[in-house]
């Protein structure tokens, strides 16, 4: 299909000449049918679904095979605004994403800065900072659960025996210590794909910018706050954006690693909403929960086009 | 001079530290993956295993059918399918638009690229309950197709993305010399782009396979028996039924992050080139 529709494109001119108006049908055409596949996989999976979401949640559907599915309209929008579950997930999730990107974005500055210096076996360095990003989200949870467990962990037993601590503690056993404890093992797997997509932004530095300074005299410190920060102001943003949308969505490795426990200590909006929907089988509820996060995230992803804008990204 | 051998050491040193705190819970649940049982639940714990224990990996590799090991197998080769089929079909489709983006000029381009791009500000969770019945319906629900196919999806967007920025690096010239020698704008994408692209191409079969490769929600909800179940779920299972032994956790961890791991080493150098000219535009 796509190969027959690109034929009338043989007729190529060269730019100057020939038909203008002609050749931008023929491009519009191609691009159709370019973009017809990738059109139909994604949004042919998407729209019908976020649709019907959209429908469920006004009406109440308590169970799987409910028979009687009354129409409420915003109802399950007001009794998601008012209950004190929300606002607790709400407030974690806020909470999860700010700290998770901050530490992420800061760590991933300085590990791009030793990714991008002369070191020796940099192949060897580079290797070895992709592999948390290669470990599958489920297995990083698992692992840290192992790590922090309260009566055998590893933490424990390396904290006790360098005389850190003197006895073992339930890492995952309080609420904020688990959340923060969650939050450390997203930064582990998480620095090192914020560290290369900024090692891509340092790259693109010219070098004539640093001879400039080096010529000036410019210390370190000044380098980096007139020549690299500015720079990389649109990689930053990138990151901004893809780690906070990320970071708002957050389920696989709260499920695997607390289940949003202790006391719901650890549970965010993705998660309740999942909860609400499938543990409490509330679909109206929880459709209603999940359009509340569309929207939430919609916005901040406005706000941050905003910023993105500016900082002229080449095709967002 | 001086101040060059403070920065070797500076870097060194700390380039050293980050390896450290990258390598060392790895490198612990390694250790534990081959270490008995008792030495994992002793106080105080001890580091080195006496002895080489490999029973796990036994169990995991020999194990007879309804058993754990059975079950993950299965899962590894459902995951590598999925994840195979998924990055097939997504670079595929995903070549294909982002030419279109980069080399066309069309009515809402950049419309059509941003709600691309705005699909990926969608929680799964929103779409999981009409999805479930509309695989249930086309009877997909619990095969390896149906999850290729809502996998698809998630990577397309991310892998459209890389790649149109990545074509856009490549000089229009190229393609216009071989299109005055008559060749058709395909033939030109396909002789002339693709092989020219290579860095971006590897950045985003990467992306696309660690992205496919990590899927948990559809996967947990979708499949239900070893005809489709992944990886990252066998896992999820494992450790909640074996809560005590971090051993057999950790053993099957290991080997679910190894795929992964060799396709990101290996791919690792496309990946900075890749997206250094993809990635941003300065």
């Amino acid at each position: 299909m796509t190969v027959a529709s690109a034929k009338p494109s043989r007729t190529f001119t060269p730019a100057g000449s020939g038909r203008p108006r002609k050749r931008r049908d023929t491009q519009q055409r191609l691009a159709f049918w370019l973009l017809l596949p990738a059109g139909v996989a994604v949004f042919g999976v998407i729209v019908y679904p976020i649709l019907r979401t959209l429908l469920i949640s006004f009406f109440e559907v308590n169970s799987a095979l409910a028979t009687v599915t009354p129409f409420v309209g915003l109802q399950n929008y007001a009794h998601v605004l008012s209950s004190s579950g929300f606002w607790g997930a709400m407030g974690r999730t806020v909470y999860f994403t700010l700290v998770s990107t901050a530490l992420e974005l800061v760590l991933g500055l300085v590990v791009a800065g030793l990714l991008n210096a002369k070191l020796k076996a940099r192949w060897v360095f580079r290797a070895i900072v992709v592999i948390p990003w290669a470990i599958p989200t489920i297995v990083n949870a698992a692992m840290w659960k192992g790590i922090l467990n309260a009566q055998y962990g590893a933490l424990n037993a390396l904290l006790t025996q360098l005389g850190v601590i003197d006895q073992y503690q339930a890492w995952l056993g309080d609420p904020t210590t688990a959340l923060n404890m969650v939050i450390l093992a997203d930064a582990w797997k998480t620095t090192p794909v914020v560290a290369f997509f900024l090692l891509a932004g340092l790259n693109s530095i010219p070098e004539e910018l640093y001879d400039a300074a080096k010529i000036d005299r410019a210390g370190w410190p000044r380098i980096f706050r007139s020549i690299v920060l500015p720079m990389l102001v649109p990689s930053i943003s990138i990151v901004l954006v893809l780690r906070t949308i990320e970071a708002f969505k957050v389920f696989d490795i709260i499920y695997a690693m607390t289940r949003g426990g202790p006391v719901n200590g650890t549970q965010t909006v993705a998660y309740y909403a999942y909860m609400t929907a499938f543990s409490d089988q509330n679909f109206g509820l929880g459709s209603a929960l999940a359009f509340i996060i569309v929207l939430v995230i919609l916005a901040l992803t406005a706000f941050y086009l905003r910023l993105l804008r500016r900082s002229e990204m080449s095709l967002l | 001079m001086k101040r060059a051998t403070r920065y070797s050491i500076l870097v060194h040193g700390g380039a050293a530290i980050v390896s450290l705190v990258i390598l060392a819970p790895f490198a612990w649940m390694v250790v534990a993956s081959i270490s008995p049982q008792r030495m994992l639940i002793t106080t105080p714990l001890r580091w080195i295993p006496d002895h080489l224990y490999l029973d796990r990996y036994t169990e995991i590799f020999r194990g007879s059918a309804g058993g754990t090991g059975a079950a993950f197998r299965a899962a590894l080769v459902n995951s590598t399918v999925v994840a195979s089929g998924t990055v097939a079909v997504a670079m595929l489709v995903g070549i294909l638009g982002a030419y279109a983006f980069a080399r066309l000029r069309f009515r809402f381009r950049r419309s059509v690229l941003a709600l691309f791009l705005l699909t990926y500000m969608l929680p799964q969770i929103s779409l999981l309950i009409p999805l479930y019945l509309i695989l249930n319906v086309l009877g997909l629900l619990d095969t390896r197709v149906g999850l290729i196919l809502v996998d698809c999806s998630l990577v397309i967007p991310f892998v459209l993305w890389i790649l149109s920025n990545y074509f856009l690096t490549i000089p229009v010239e190229l393609e216009e010399a071989a299109r005055i020698d008559g060749t058709s704008r395909l033939g030109a994408l396909f002789r002339v782009i693709l092989p020219a692209a290579r860095p971006g191409i590897f950045a985003a079969i990467m992306f696309a396979f660690l992205l496919a490769w990590d899927e948990f929600m559809y996967a947990l909800i979708f499949t239900s028996s070893t005809a489709a179940k992944t990886v990252p779920v066998v896992i999820s299972e494992f450790a909640g039924r074996y809560t005590t032994d971090f051993g057999l956790v950790a053993a099957g961890g290991i080997l679910a992050a190894l795929p992964p791991i060799v396709v990101a080493i290996a791919f690792q150098r496309y990946v900075v080139s890749g997206m250094a000219a993809g990635g941003v535009k300065g």
